[in-house]
């Protein structure tokens, strides 16, 4: 299978600040892995290296037991078997939609070209529009093409930049999918990389968190929402509430202002340390319930689905949000009680 | 020079046609910062290498003799005269291109004149008029002209425009409010005009000045026609006189010394200078000032300029033409120095064009200190006159390819030494209109750089770089001093043809020859108008 590992990748175009410091990453063959963080923290470097339009200073990468580059190895992108889905799509603007599909297929003969190019069509959803010109097509349609004309030559892995990026969101979550649906159909390992914690979550297999170079947490999404490994991880990819608490006698619960919470895992010895929780953990109630701790509502954000109830507790510097799904009893101004549900996290 | 070198500035970033622009978004595209590939790197440096062949021989031949020798040419007193001329000549062409260029720029964008579009289309149109063509027509309508007030005119004449232009654009650029405020400040419109408005224009003009600077040092055929002695027609004479090639050689090294200093003065005023609109927003249209009881003599000053400039050259050419009887009209010699023209042209154009393609890639590809200097070596030609050009290529195929001496390839040679920033300029903006993505992607599906080049950046370029060959090929037709000295024994082109005809005074039979001239300069010129609109 077409495993991807990556080993103690460096690169700095600036020795004071380098861009990657050390990054290492194990990526299944066949999975969708999503490299998330902010911009800047070094995301499309990697993936310019492993196509091959960049040099690491040092490191490996290696695609199914190939080494694309290492110690004295620097294959050239033409040699790598590594597709790229740039940003816009980026087809070539003066070929047809089925010369771009087939534009990477120069091994085979021409009967081969075609069947592959309109098999490829057929994947994306497109057949029939092999004769169409590049600016024929819509933001979304091209940006299928792109994936077509990358998976055609059947590569090892295929890299994917923000690729939805200038899709407007209502056209993003089907082209999403399809470009899911038609990774998983050839089996070829992804690596899509994006600053958007949604489209990281909800289309990978396994998502790794970089910042400043290195990667903090490499997870399967649920794992990664659930146990951030710190709390700026826990923000990063999506609302978190943070809160001071101490470890309990027990060792698998802690005290908080928002009462006694329960511990996802043990506190590896710790006594107290910042408790991470989301939103949608909370759950209001009656204020004069039993065991609850009460609050105030300052602010109600009303989103059609559900809605962020702003509440402020005694004994918090500042106030929790609360994501509140179904009708609302409440309003700002009124008292109401917290209660924790499920697990959280403790960090240092 | 007689050519519209300085048109390599606005031959600009033709977008190829119909093709969708696709953003980048990070700097760090294709190919930067990496070393360009072999086979872009060794032939742009043959081509950068070609176009510094001049500036080699300048060096060599001023100094063949010693020192001493080309020291006494420089500071012959003969020398001295010539700079005082020259300079002299350039002033006034260049002060005068001012008043015309800005006040026609103010007239057509700024106010109230009636048929403002139809003068500013006047207003370029001398473009397209040979310096030697204006002096013809100058000479045959008015022969007392020739001397420094028929060179001064012919000369302004054809190169105002390259005021008017840019000044004309920078007029439509600046933001109407702060003229208002000026009025609402109490300014009258003059004081506008010259407290807020004209300093603005500064930059603006003050490029247009240079073009029009450069055009008159390194201009050959008007001050030839018009028997000024320049530095130019001195070198020619000395280059024809005597053996010794050594006073031609240093007169030319004063002409480039010249040339130099004037690029770099332009560069520092440029360098100061920050005019921009503060702060956001589009800029409504300005309302055009009312001319009232100035409304007469605006019009009789646009109409003044529109005849001497267009009307007079067309219509002398037409009464010559009129008059001349099939005897004087040679059509046999007519048709061969078309052909002639139209051959040698086409093969400047493809050689330059062919010479500009790795530099223009490399250019628009590759940052670093290495691509920086190939592309300016290649912009070598634009301060170069195209007499001093010719004069190192005879240099060079005396000494090392005698079989080429007066024969075509050293003419083709000279064109593309010339006419290199004309390509390199077009190639660069039309590479740049292609997104290097499209050859990362073309990489990483299994293209080799060169398969890359050949299937993706040049294909998408094309339209680009063939405006480009058409620019090349309009201003190699219209070349006169190095084709005068390097064209075969026996071969006339229609520049050459006119330039003998008309010092020799026969008018009626120069007037095909400037006819068919701009006939044929005239295709181009449209095909390329249209491909930019």
């Amino acid at each position: 299978m077409n495993d991807v590992h990556i080993v103690q990748l460096v690169k700095s175009y600036d020795p004071e600040a380098p861009v990657l410091q050390g990054l290492d990453l194990a990526v299944p063959g066949g999975s969708l892995a999503a490299v998330l963080g902010p911009s800047g923290c070094g995301k499309t470097t990697l993936l310019r290296i492993v196509a091959g339009f960049l040099r690491a200073d040092s490191g490996t990468v290696t695609v199914g037991g190939r080494t694309l580059a290492g110690p004295g190895v620097h294959l050239p992108p033409e040699r790598r078997r590594v597709g790229i889905v740039p940003q816009e799509g980026a087809l070539f603007p003066h070929l047809s939609v089925a010369r771009n599909v087939a534009f990477g297929l120069t091994e085979l003969d021409r009967g081969e070209r075609r069947r592959r190019t309109e098999e490829m069509l057929d994947l994306v959803g497109l057949a029939g529009y092999g004769d169409r010109m590049p600016h024929e097509l819509s933001g979304g349609q091209q940006q299928r093409i792109a994936l077509a004309r990358a998976l055609a030559p059947r590569p090892a892995l295929v890299l994917l930049d923000e690729p939805f990026n200038a899709l407007d969101s209502a056209l993003r979550t089907g082209v999403r999918a399809d470009v899911r649906a038609a990774l998983r159909a050839t089996g070829a390992t992804a690596l899509l990389v994006t600053h958007d914690q949604q489209e990281a979550l909800s289309t990978a297999d396994l998502v790794a968190v970089v910042r400043e170079g290195r990667f903090v947490q490499c997870d399967t999404p649920q794992e990664l929402y659930r146990r951030p490994a710190d709390p700026w991880v826990a923000g990063f990819v999506g609302d978190a509430v943070l809160l001071r608490g101490t470890v309990g006698s027990g060792g698998s619960t802690a005290t908080t202002p928002l009462g006694t919470v329960a511990l996802a895992s043990p506190p590896n010895g710790r006594r107290t340390g910042t408790v991470v929780l989301r939103p949608e953990q909370l759950r209001l109630t009656d204020a004069d319930a039993a065991g609850v701790v009460r609050g105030t509502v300052t602010d109600v954000c009303f989103y059609g689905h559900d809605a962020k109830v702003t509440v402020a507790v005694r004994g918090l510097d500042s106030p929790v949000d609360v994501r509140v799904a179904g009708p609302l009893s409440v309003g700002p101004g009124q008292e109401t009680g917290i209660r924790v549900t499920g697990e959280v996290t403790l960090h240092p | 020079m007689t050519t519209a070198r300085p048109a390599a500035r606005p031959a600009g970033a033709p977008a190829p046609a119909g093709h969708r622009r696709l953003r980048t978004t990070r700097g760090d595209g294709a190919g930067s910062g990496r070393r360009p590939p072999l086979v872009l790197l060794v032939p742009a440096c043959v081509a950068a290498l070609f176009a510094l062949l001049p500036l080699g021989y300048l060096a060599v031949r001023a100094l063949e003799r010693g020192p001493g020798y080309a020291w006494d040419v420089v500071a012959d007193e003969r020398t001295l005269q010539l700079v005082g001329r020259s300079l002299g000549l350039t002033a006034v062409v260049v002060a005068a291109c001012l008043v015309l260029g800005i006040s026609l720029a103010w007239l057509t964008v700024r106010t109230a004149l009636p048929g403002a579009r139809a003068w500013s289309v006047l207003a370029t149109l001398p473009l397209a008029v040979p310096s030697y063509v204006a002096a013809f027509t100058w000479l045959a309508a008015v022969p007392q002209a020739a001397g420094f007030v028929g060179a001064a005119l012919a000369l302004t004449l054809v190169s105002f425009p390259y005021v008017h232009l840019p000044v004309a654009a920078a007029l439509r650029g600046i933001d109407p409010a702060q003229e208002e405020a000026a009025h609402s400040l109490g300014h009258g419109h003059l004081r506008t005009f010259l407290r807020v408005t004209l300093p603005q224009l500064r930059p603006a003009a003050a490029g247009g000045a240079l073009l029009v600077a450069l055009y008159v040092l390194s201009d050959f055929g008007a001050v030839s026609l018009m028997r000024y002695d320049t530095f130019t027609r001195a070198i020619h004479t000395s280059y024809r006189a005597s053996f010794d090639r050594t006073p031609a050689a240093a007169l030319s090294v004063v002409l480039v010394v010249m040339t130099v200093a004037l690029v770099a003065a332009e560069a520092r005023t440029r360098g100061r200078a920050g005019h921009a609109r503060t702060g956001g927003g589009t800029a409504r249209p300005a309302a055009p000032v009312p001319l009232g009881r100035w409304r007469l003599p605006a019009l009789a000053w646009c109409a003044t300029v529109a005849a001497a400039a267009v009307a007079l050259p067309l219509g002398t050419l037409g009464y010559w033409l009129t008059v001349g009887s099939s005897a004087t009209w040679d059509l046999g010699a007519l048709g061969q120095a078309a052909r002639a023209t139209f051959g040698v042209a086409a093969a400047g154009a493809a050689l330059t064009t062919l010479l500009a393609l790795p530099v223009g890639v490399i250019a628009a590809r590759h940052r670093g200190r290495g691509a920086r200097l190939l592309e300016q070596a290649a912009y070598a030609g634009h301060a170069l006159p195209g007499i001093t050009v010719a004069l190192s290529l005879v240099f060079f195929a005396v000494r090392y390819a005698y079989p080429l001496y007066q024969q075509l390839p050293l003419l083709v040679c000279a064109y593309a030494v010339l006419f290199l920033p004309v390509a390199v300029a077009a190639t660069r903006a039309a590479v740049l209109q292609a997104p290097p993505v499209l050859e990362d992607v073309a990489r990483s599906l299994g293209r080799s750089p060169l398969r890359v080049l050949r299937e993706v950046t040049v294909p998408l370029a094309a339209p680009g770089v063939a405006a480009g060959a058409a620019l090349t090929f309009v201003v190699c037709m219209k070349e006169l001093p190095a084709t005068l000295l390097l064209r075969p024994t026996g071969m006339d082109t229609l520049a050459t043809r006119l330039w003998t005809e008309t010092g020799t005074g026969s008018f009626a039979a120069a007037a095909p020859y400037a006819a068919a001239l701009i006939l044929l300069a005239a295709v181009p010129s449209y095909l390329l108008g249209r491909h930019r609109s």
